[in-house]
């Protein structure tokens, strides 16, 4: 509740100030992996402290909220503890719904208390009371049709209907109408904030629907944002600065973010967002139909013959490499290579993966150095001294078409020029396209060689073949 | 628009400001850290939750306090545990070989 500014500070204020602090310094130490660690505590040890005094402020319903606390302790812990590496940004998307439908819940409750003690809410209270709830609304069903696809619970396509549009934008229309109802405080405001709260659960399930897997980065980090934002609205409902501090830090990472991915493929959030990428009909020229590909398939023994003669090589992991969990062979193949002297360098594009950084942590967790990753803008020069480029699951961030062909759907997104290596070496399940069905002109070039099979396998039986050699 | 709320709102301004400058110096090395090191933090919100459910005259069923508390408890913990394993990860080349014993 709102205070009057010249009430004397209460040392909860105090608390909330320190653990502002402690975020803020929490998230600047992630500024170098060396002290990141050190980081996240301060972030933990600032939440510890906000959450005691929280309790310390004469709470009732004990029972209620220690039992809930440990609860969601005891799942929170054991589930982020048990989750695969690979698994990590659908993980990463549940916390996330998490948060958004607690920030909706806590703008419900503050509004419904209101309306209890029959007197009518200030308007500033019930405009961010629906601000919240509708954010934390849409980022609860959004995250969780993200994790259902991440999850490939439902398919990473993107799910497309005639009208979408216009059915996004009516279901946005009632939003928009019930809240100015709420504020306006017009006869049977409660039963409009509800079908706000509603209304809003569907939208966030509409919108995430005809996004597909390749747009995940985006969209996580887009969720992120508006729990970050749901949080800080329901510190203006609750009048809490911590709340407003953290949610605003929180926004504006995850809209930092979500705009650098778009960034990295080219395209504004808007087209990621309402463009359903998959449905876009690839315009390559005189297409009918795929096309015939001439391409040159090789084994794994003469895979690991170009790479043992190499002296550079450099690696690029795509999300293939994670669903085949390929990392810590990919680590043991460096291994082999570096011992015989061969500089091995990983090159990473911001969008592979499904959220942002996934390869980095992937390869991180099979203890590769974070030294040897390098992003699209330093490695790319360096294609051209390299000896060979393995390149693992990756597709659409290697395709040169984004490079040449203006009718390309992915014209102008940056890509790695793999292409100018000495030689290509793709590592494929098969010759199925890529996510947005675009053919890649890589494949058909005279230095490219495809080694087809699950990566991990594949990889297993060059490190095999190194060995022998 | 009410002073406090124009003073909450300053607030809220400048932690965008300080958050886009503090967030822009992160490496895109560890840009998966980050969003669950920001991911934990929106738990704040599990404030908001205690506040409303452990109020004497909290206005709705303790079904959904719990349910709320649940939630965020569940964001900050699950957060701050995910985000610890991924940093655990990161080494520099120094200190890199022997995988840890703890992989599930």
């Amino acid at each position: 509740m709102p205070v009057a500014d010249t009430a004397p500070a209460s040392l909860v204020d105090v608390a909330y100030l320190v653990t502002a602090i402690c975020f803020i310094f929490g998230l600047r130490y992630l500024s170098s992996p060396k002290t990141a660690r050190l980081g996240n505590r301060i972030s933990a040890v600032g939440m510890l402290i906000a959450v005691v005094a929280t309790l310390a402020q004469g709470i009732v319903n004990w029972w209620v909220i220690g039992s809930a606390l440990a609860a969601g302790a005891a799942i929170g812990i054991v589930s982020a503890q048990r989750v695969k590496m690979t698994a990590m940004p659908q993980m990463v998307a549940i916390f996330n719904g998490a948060g958004g439908g607690a920030a909706a819940l806590v703008a419900a409750g503050e509004l419904l208390k209101v309306y209890g003690t029959n007197t009518t809410p200030t308007y500033d209270v019930s405009f961010t009371s629906v601000l919240s709830a509708v954010i934390g609304a849409i980022s609860f069903a959004g995250s969780i049709i993200a994790f259902l696809k991440l999850q490939e619970v439902m398919t990473g396509r993107p799910i497309t209907y005639p009208g979408q549009q216009v059915v996004n934008a009516a279901i946005a229309l009632i939003i928009l109408v019930c809240w100015g109802l709420v504020v306006a405080n017009a006869p049977n405001a409660l039963a409009y904030f509800w079908v706000a709260l509603a209304a809003s659960f569907a939208l966030g399930i509409l919108f995430v629907l005809p996004i597909g897997g390749a747009d995940m980065p985006v969209v996580i980090s887009l969720l992120n944002s508006f729990t970050g934002l749901a949080a800080a609205s329901t510190g203006f409902v609750l009048g809490n600065n911590v709340l407003i501090i953290s949610g605003a830090l929180v926004g504006a990472s995850g809209t930092l973010l979500t705009v650098l991915m778009g960034k990295a493929m080219n395209r504004s959030v808007t087209n990621v967002l309402f463009g359903a990428f998959g449905a876009v009909k690839p315009s390559a020229p005189g297409a009918a139909g795929a096309k015939a590909h001439n391409v040159r398939s090789v084994s794994a023994d003469d895979v690991a013959a170009m790479l043992a003669y190499a002296n550079e090589v450099i690696v690029v992991p795509g999300y293939g490499m994670a669903v085949a969990q390929a990392q810590h062979s990919i680590r043991e193949l460096a291994d082999q290579l570096e011992k015989k002297g061969i500089e091995v360098k990983y090159a990473i594009h911001p969008v592979a993966g499904r959220m942002p950084g996934h390869m980095n942590v992937l390869l991180a967790e099979a203890n590769v150095p974070y030294t040897s990753l390098y992003d699209m803008d330093d490695i790319n020069p360096e294609f051209e001294r390299a000896d060979v480029a393995l390149v693992v699951g990756a597709n659409d961030v290697t395709n040169p078409a984004a490079r040449e062909d203006k009718g390309s759907p992915i014209y102008g997104m940056p890509i790695l020029n793999v292409d100018k290596a000495h030689n290509v070496v793709v590592l494929k399940r098969s010759m199925a396209s890529g996510f947005a069905g675009i053919d890649n002109p890589l494949y058909d070039d005279p230095k490219t060689v495809m080694l087809f099979g699950d990566a991990k396998k594949s990889i297993d039986g060059v490190v095999a073949g190194v060995k022998a050699l | 628009m009410t002073a406090h709320l124009l003073t909450e709102l300053t607030v809220f301004i400048l932690a965008v400001f300080v958050g886009l400058e503090v967030i822009s110096k992160v490496p895109t090395t560890l840009h998966t850290p980050l969003m669950s090191a920001t991911n934990a933090i929106h738990g704040i919100v599990l404030v908001g939750a205690i506040l409303v459910a452990g109020a004497a005259d909290a206005p709705f069923a303790p079904v959904i306090g719990f349910v709320l508390v649940l939630l965020a408890s569940l964001n900050v913990f699950g957060g701050y545990t995910v985000t610890e394993r991924m940093l655990q990860m990161f080494r520099p080349r120094a200190q890199a070989p022997k995988p840890p014993a703890d992989q599930p």
